[in-house]
């Protein structure tokens, strides 16, 4: 009898150690003053915040490297002025296509469908309904529309200005215009060439003014003409 | 010990085993509940289609294809979204105006007629598109749908459902306890059984004069002594004895710091597996920054919005046995409360609340890691790190994080040299010097100190 005891004793002991770890807490360490920094980490609580918050918005009015503000409101008016006079200021070429084409499918394709038919996979699986097709009539959308709508958004569909750059949206916007012409018959545009894209470049006021004084944008292109081009710019200022 | 998952399989799979077990009885009960459902809705299907269409004519099955491919992104049957919920729409406007309406609405509003103008205003001034491509007879399709009286009888079924399945995932948890309870109730029954069977045979025998073997007493050694004086044994048993210690006190050692397994409760119960998983949506939708920048980002609560805009309910298909629909509901009515959108209005109130989200992977402060850098340029899938993902329905930590993790991998995989005009010299150089065809990361420099540690 008093064996049994022991045994109890000894299982009930093993078992409310083994029953202290649990998956909800981190585990020990063994010198924490090397895991913690001293700095404010990413996503951290801090006393020093607002609601303890370390993430937070940048102040009003800074802006980030490599923006530039959008010209267009988001209202109807915006929406229509975009649609008619907005034009995409990448060139046409086979790498800003498929770059375009690899983020139409991580961001848009889900609900828009590979092809831009409104036929997603949501929408198949009929979370998501009434994504209409990029050949629409009634929308008739253009290059400007198309980049309006992903800034701003539009009724249900979100804005996708946090997940994209300026520059990934305008390669979006490529793609998107090649399914629209794939869906309404048309066929295909031809690649610029390597000078007829740098032509393009030289002769978009837009593309200087956005991408063209910005760096790490374009690793081709070197310092020197950077200079130059934001030399004519701020002279035809 | 709970870090050392890997390491104590046994417990584990009998553990599993016994929840299998168990699962597949839950199932069959579920199964059952869901038979029962299904047979106390089919009438109320039967009732509609009998119903169907009350003044308006037209082909339900075309119209809700339309309806769902047009019309749907903004309006719903019951409930207000962007436009006006249309169920009863063909009582408050004549038939001609709608036709109008659906053909050109903008026309209209800049005509002045007075319903389109107040409908115009009451919805912020959203235009609705023109679709000049819908016959008269496509309208009616649609109209005719759109007005199917609302399934009423529904709602209870489905709410009996519910609470079937309720009771029977209650009764999941519930049930196992009292089926181990009654099974140790049962064996302890047994035990006294034997116990006063062998009492009451002992005294028959007596009584019988049946004369029964006793048990000799012999004075022997305790064992405990003769272990004692046993020299050779002694040592070995404690050779075991301290190698046994010394490999579970290095297993318990080694976890230390590594959080393997870190599965802790978020506060809004986002499941991986339904979005990942069963809706395919890619990590990097979510997670974007990952492409771009060192952390691969908590999304903000705009980006859920994206979708849960118009997805304020989950289907009740995707409700599990663990989970039920009303869970997920409420789950969804929380993101709604922290991001500030009021249901009713289809707005934003402007009252926003913070998610606290407990962060999860988490590298000590002495160790550097990009994402954008293992993600773009080397193009590998976020599975190798953090599992696979797309089946947790709770998140939890799958790699350990360990440094000799790292290296085991920057030791095997090959450096992604395609279309990556950054490497192709000092690949050319390397490869010549190691004579190879494909560089693993650790020969392009992967193991250095300060690559990482710095």
């Amino acid at each position: 009898m008093k064996s049994l005891f022991k045994i109890t004793l000894v299982l009930v002991m093993a078992l409310s150690l083994s029953s202290c770890f649990d998956e909800d807490h981190r585990n020990y360490e063994y010198f924490p003053d090397m895991y913690e920094p001293i700095g404010y980490e990413t996503y951290g609580a801090y006393d020093i915040f607002l609601n303890e918050q370390e993430a937070k918005l940048p102040v009003e009015g800074s802006i980030p490297r490599g923006w530039m503000p959008y010209a267009y409101e988001d209202n109807l008016d915006g929406y229509d002025k975009a649609k008619a006079e907005l034009k995409n200021p990448l060139p046409y070429t086979e790498e800003n296509v498929n770059e375009g084409k690899a983020l139409f499918t991580l961001y848009c394709a889900i609900c828009h469908g590979d092809k831009g038919d409104g036929k997603g996979t949501l929408v198949e699986r009929e979370k998501i309904l009434g994504v209409p097709s990029f050949a629409d009539a009634g929308r008739a959308i253009t290059e400007g529309s198309v980049y309006h709508v992903m800034y701003y958004g539009l009724n249900t569909m979100g804005s996708y200005a946090v997940q994209t750059s300026e520059k990934e949206r305008w390669q979006i916007d490529h793609h998107v215009m090649d399914l629209k012409a794939e869906l309404e018959g048309n066929s295909k545009k031809e690649f610029l060439t390597e000078e007829e894209a740098d032509q393009f470049r030289n002769n978009n006021a837009r593309y200087k003014r956005v991408f063209g004084n910005t760096f790490g944008n374009n690793i081709e292109q070197n310092f020197d003409k950077e200079e130059a081009t934001t030399k004519n710019d701020t002279t035809t200022k | 010990m709970k870090k050392v998952t890997n390491r104590h399989s046994i417990s584990r799979t009998l553990l599993l085993a016994v929840v299998l077990l168990f699962s597949i009885f839950n199932s069959a009960y579920a199964q059952e509940g869901e038979g029962d459902s299904s047979q106390t809705e089919i009438p109320a299907d039967a009732e509609e289609d009998s119903e169907g269409g009350s003044d308006v004519q037209g082909d339900v099955a075309a119209g809700k294809d339309l309806f769902n491919s047009n019309c749907a992104a903004c309006h719903k049957l019951y409930k207000r979204s962007t436009g006006p919920a249309l169920h009863g729409i063909t009582d408050k406007y004549d038939k001609q105006w709608l036709y109008d309406w659906i053909h050109d609405s903008q026309a209209m509003v800049q005509a002045g007629d007075p319903d389109a103008v107040a409908i115009f205003e009451e919805f912020n001034k959203v235009p609705m598109p023109p679709y000049p491509q819908f016959s008269e007879e496509d309208i009616d399709n649609i109209l005719a749908y759109v007005e199917q009286p609302k399934p009423e009888p529904k709602a209870p079924a489905s709410a009996e459902a519910g609470g079937a399945d309720k009771a029977s995932g209650g009764g999941g948890g519930v049930s196992t306890e009292v089926i181990l309870g009654v099974l140790s109730f049962v064996l302890l029954l047994l035990v006294v059984i034997l116990f006063l069977v062998n009492k009451t045979l002992t005294r028959f025998a007596k009584a019988s004069g049946v004369e029964l073997p006793e048990k000799k007493k012999e004075k022997r050694t305790p064992i405990w002594k003769a272990f004692a004086q046993n020299q050779f044994l002694v040592i070995v048993v404690s050779i075991v004895f301290l190698l046994g210690a010394a490999y579970f006190a290095y297993g318990y050692l080694m976890q230390v710091g590594v959080d393997q397994g870190y599965e802790p409760v978020q506060p809004i119960h986002y499941s991986h597996k339904i979005h990942a998983g069963d809706n395919g949506i890619d990590c990097k939708y979510c997670h974007s920054s990952a492409r771009v920048s060192k952390h691969s980002g908590i999304p903000s609560l705009n980006v859920c919005m994206n979708c849960h805009k118009s997805i304020s309910e989950v289907a009740p298909e995707t409700a599990t046995e663990e989970y039920s629909k009303e869970f997920y509901d409420a789950e969804i009515a929380k993101l709604y409360d922290a991001v500030g959108w009021d249901v009713e209005t289809q707005s934003y109130t402007g009252e926003e609340k913070p998610v606290k989200w407990v962060r999860i992977h988490n590298l000590p402060d002495f160790a550097y890691f990009n994402h954008s850098q293992h993600v773009s340029v080397a193009g590998i899938a976020c599975q190798n790190c953090h599992g696979p993902v797309e089946e947790m329905e709770v998140m939890r930590q799958y790699a350990p994080l360990t440094m000799g993790w790292c290296i085991e991998c920057h030791r095997e995989t090959n450096v992604k040299m395609e279309g990556n005009k950054y490497y192709e010299k000092i690949h050319e150089q390397l490869s010549k010097k190691y004579g190879v065809e494909q560089l693993t990361a650790a020969q392009m420099g992967a193991l250095e100190c300060g690559k990482c540690h710095y």
